[in-house]
């Protein structure tokens, strides 16, 4: 059921229900009308809105709204625009420089900077330059792993609003074998990402096993499994096993170094193997879901579990398998961040993981490929807005604004069809949802 | 033939599933029980004291001192003779309350002894007068959440119509200085959160789960963002409200313990009261929740007979979301004073929670709303006079709760019916 909400779009997007041209979407377009040029038909398809179109057109449309919304919270706009009538171009000017400013320096944060570029042609560093690409794949790698975790659940038909808590579980194992635990180098840092991998699974697996045997809701269950995970993080720093030696605030010692995920690109550039391992659990779900019977379980019970049990397949073991992967992933997600970035435990380690989690699969449609483009955007946000901000004084805050739209217009088909006068498509209309109850 | 024998089935499911959960249930009492009297019994050494009075009440009501050990094992012994006759008779539905809400509030007090025992003496009144006041957001939020749900709306956004809430009544209040127009305005700013809610779930029929995460997330960036750009800045003039006084009710706030705890307050536990009522009596003894219930039921059936689904569904929402927003100005204007980032720190969800605890009902979400305001408060005075439990763990057991309760021991709530699907008319 999951499944069409989020791939409901896809399928209304090309008249179709496909289960696999979904990803490349404006590629398909020769489907259009007999006798019609390619090209005409190309451009049916886009103006369809089909889903490739309306994720670049949510896109769009969320940066023009954080454009507005920057240029109308600057105090020089503002006052640009009280003398509107004597200056009315200079109001326009002010209003578009803030946006346009803010938006290149976020460009500058994620992608490239122009000016290291030209430095690095003088006998600069040649790492400078790809810092911001570096600083976008790290900032992206625990956003892969949390969105794959509510991506694998979804598709089994599951709403895992839990990978805060899984990430909490997973951080605190891997962050205690991280320093607590004596191991030779590599193994350390197996065994380390290991432990993350089952912390996030066992309060995955509470979930599944909830649900399972009782039927409680997953959506109440891990919501409040991240509050008890947040308070046993906490509870946990304070006791002198997890607590730092001579630190009165809660935090816990640094993970041994033999642990820490190695840099991939040299000791300047922050992405680490952690990046490889999110790329490698995205091959590993995609594999997982098209690929293996219990995949194929996976699925059917997330569009249909009536008809899974009456094909003989058990919806509860299902569900405790897939909160197993999905509790692991974001487990892995912990583990990447306590070993690759933080190096310590905080009690604010989970940071906005859960719900990032939740946008990054919405936004990648719950497939292991777009959520893995997904969390490379928003890692590039979130790296170019820690830069916009240094840069002009913008909070990093409209980061958050700007993602929540994005995935907002993306829910809502309909509505970027009527902003952008596009046309409906058979299927219009036709979104699906679904209650509490699966 | 078939149906008859379908039917006995259903019926045999029923009985059995009953006693499992008697034995569960009441061996969990027994449990409950057993701690009582072998961990916090043995454990109190001196006594525990309890005041009841504030300084400065009228009316003078004499300290409690109880013997802790032999309190609790006494209380502890009573639970288990409880527990053993919920699980050996098959006690009828008020009975069966009687005996578990005896033996809760039997641990509740031999707990209170524990931690208490040999300290300073527990100040009772304003354990419960905190309650109250930190129910208000959870309640009014709850509150929102029955009155979005049972016209079959999921509203999860309540999380961020309280945060809006509290930043609209703190920015207003500041800025004109006059906490009536900042009530006014937070109310207004959850009602903002509703209308988005409305538009994408009622208009272009989003799903509402993730349209509710999306729309706390939004409202958390949104203020987060408006925080640093503009209350940071301009701290004196946009954020810095007054808040909402004390108002003693003339007698009933004389009463002794009562007095204190429900009638001497701010404006906004009068007003939660009123709410409270207003929607228990509306949902359930009037045309507008008879239709609203209908809507919530079964769409197609209240669209035959002339009600507007999408229409009522709007006001609903609407109304939900005015409310949450009054819960939100609580947390600025009615407490603090000024926004922070993020202050209503899960708040939402927690009344999300209380909402599903009381199965949908008005009042079982205020009585799960003020348990959760009842473990806060708890925590938060045990810090104070330096109770043997970490205030954590403390903090941790009303989630711990919740899960238990959703997982069906104490009883699968049950939700209108058309909770969540879109109404497309035919």
């Amino acid at each position: 059921m999951s499944e069409t909400i989020l791939e409901g779009q896809v399928a209304e997007g090309e008249g179709v229900p496909p289960p696999s041209s979904g990803e490349q979407g404006d590629g398909s377009g020769p489907e259009g009308p007999q006798g019609r040029p390619v090209h005409l038909a190309l451009l049916d398809a886009v103006l369809q809105g089909n889903s490739v179109t309306v994720t670049i057109l949510a896109i769009f449309t969320a940066m023009v709204v954080g454009g507005l919304l920057i240029s109308f919270t600057d105090t020089t706009v503002l006052h640009a625009w009280s003398h509107l009538f004597s200056a009315p171009g200079n109001a326009f000017a002010q209003a578009w420089d803030a946006a346009a400013g803010a938006y290149s320096a976020m460009f500058e944060g994620a992608i490239v900077n122009p000016h290291t570029v030209a430095a690095a042609f003088h006998g600069g560093s040649i790492a400078a330059v790809f810092n911001p690409l570096s600083e976008t794949a790290t900032r992206a790698t625990p956003l892969i792993l949390a969105g794959l975790s509510f991506g694998v659940a979804s598709r089994a038909g599951l709403f895992n609003i839990g990978a805060a808590g899984q990430f909490i579980g997973g951080a605190m194992i891997a962050g205690w074998i991280g320093f607590a635990v004596h191991l030779p180098i590599v193994l350390h840092i197996v065994v380390a990402v290991i432990g993350g991998f089952a912390g996030g699974a066992f309060v995955g697996w509470i979930v599944g096993f909830l649900k399972a045997r009782t039927g409680a809701h997953e959506v109440i269950v891990t919501i409040m499994l991240n509050y008890v995970m947040e308070f046993l993080i906490l509870y946990l720093l304070g006791l002198t096993v997890f607590r730092q030696h001579g630190r009165p605030d809660p935090i816990s010692p640094p993970v041994a170094s033999n642990a820490v995920l190695p840099h991939l690109f040299g000791s300047t550039l922050r992405v680490n193997v952690g990046f490889l391992i999110a790329l490698a659990a995205a091959g590993a779900v995609w594999w997982l879901l098209e690929r293996t019977t219990v995949g194929f379980q996976l699925r059917t019970v997330g569009l249909n579990a009536k008809a899974a049990r009456s094909a003989g397949m058990s919806p509860e073991r299902t569900w405790i398998i897939v909160m197993l992967i999905a509790g692991g992933l974001a487990g892995l997600a912990g583990s990447a961040v306590v070993q690759g970035t933080d190096f310590v435990l905080t009690p604010q380690i989970y940071g906005n993981y859960g719900f990032d989690a939740i946008t990054v699969a919405l936004l990648g449609r719950a497939k292991p490929g777009g959520t893995v483009l997904a969390a490379l955007l928003f890692g590039a946000l979130y790296a170019g807005g820690t830069q916009m901000q240094a840069q002009t004084q913008i909070p990093v805050d409209i980061v958050t604004v700007l993602q929540s739209l994005i995935v907002l217009f993306v829910a809502a088909p309909p509505l970027m069809r009527e902003i952008f006068r596009l046309r409906a498509t058979r299927a219009a209309g036709q979104t699906e949802a679904r209650g509490w109850s699966a | 033939m078939e149906r008859v024998s379908v039917s006995t089935a259903v019926i045999a499911v029923r009985r059995t599933v009953s006693l499992e959960r008697r034995v569960v249930l009441g061996s969990l009492l027994v449990v409950l029980g057993l701690l009582d009297a072998l961990v916090f019994g043995p454990f109190s050494h001196g006594d525990a004291v309890f005041t009841f009075t504030l300084t400065g009440a009228k009316v003078s009501v004499p300290n409690l001192t109880l013997a802790a050990g032999p309190v609790s094992e006494g209380l502890g012994a009573g639970t288990v003779v409880l527990g053993l006759v919920y699980t050996g008779l098959n006690l009828s539905k008020i009975p069966r309350r009687l005996v578990a809400g005896a033996c809760l509030f039997a641990f509740v007090v031999a707990f209170l002894c524990w931690s208490d025992a040999g300290r300073i003496s527990l100040p009772f009144v304003a354990l419960l007068a905190t309650t109250m006041t930190s129910s208000i957001p959870l309640i009014l939020g709850a509150l929102s959440g029955c009155l979005c749900e049972r016209s079959a709306v999921i509203n999860v956004a309540i999380e961020g119509q309280l945060l809006f809430g509290a930043f609209g009544a703190a920015i207003v209040a500041s800025a004109f200085g006059n906490l009536w127009l900042g009530l006014l305005f937070g109310a207004l700013c959850g009602g903002l959160i509703a209308l988005l809610l409305g538009l994408f779930a009622l208009r272009y029929r989003v799903d509402q789960i993730i349209l509710g995460i999306v729309l706390n997330v939004f409202a958390a960036g949104l203020t987060g963002y408006l925080y640093d750009a503009a209350l940071v800045p301009y701290q004196n003039r946009l954020n810095s409200p007054a808040t909402f006084n004390p108002i003693k009710l003339p007698l009933l706030g004389d009463i002794p313990i009562l007095g204190p705890v429900l009638f001497d307050s701010t404006i906004f536990l009068y007003i939660t009261y009123v709410i409270i009522a207003l929607v228990q009596i509306g949902l359930f003894s009037t045309r507008w929740g008879l239709r609203v219930r209908a809507v919530g039921e079964h769409p197609e059936a209240a669209d035959t007979v002339g009600i507007n689904v999408i229409a009522t569904r709007w006001r609903n929402v609407i109304l939900g979301g005015l409310c949450a927003g009054i819960g939100g100005a609580y947390l600025t204007i009615g407490s603090v004073g000024s926004f922070g980032k993020g202050m209503s720190s899960g708040q939402g969800f927690i009344a999300l929670a209380a909402m599903i605890f009381g199965r949908w009902t008005p009042l079982g979400a205020v009585g799960a709303a003020l348990l959760f305001g009842f473990s806060t408060a708890l925590a938060n005075i045990l810090g104070t006079i330096g109770a043997p439990i970490p205030s954590d763990i403390l903090l941790m057991l009303p989630y711990v709760a919740t899960i238990v309760a959703v997982s069906g021991l104490v009883g699968r709530g049950r939700m209108p019916k058309a909770d969540g699907q879109p109404y497309v008319k035919a």
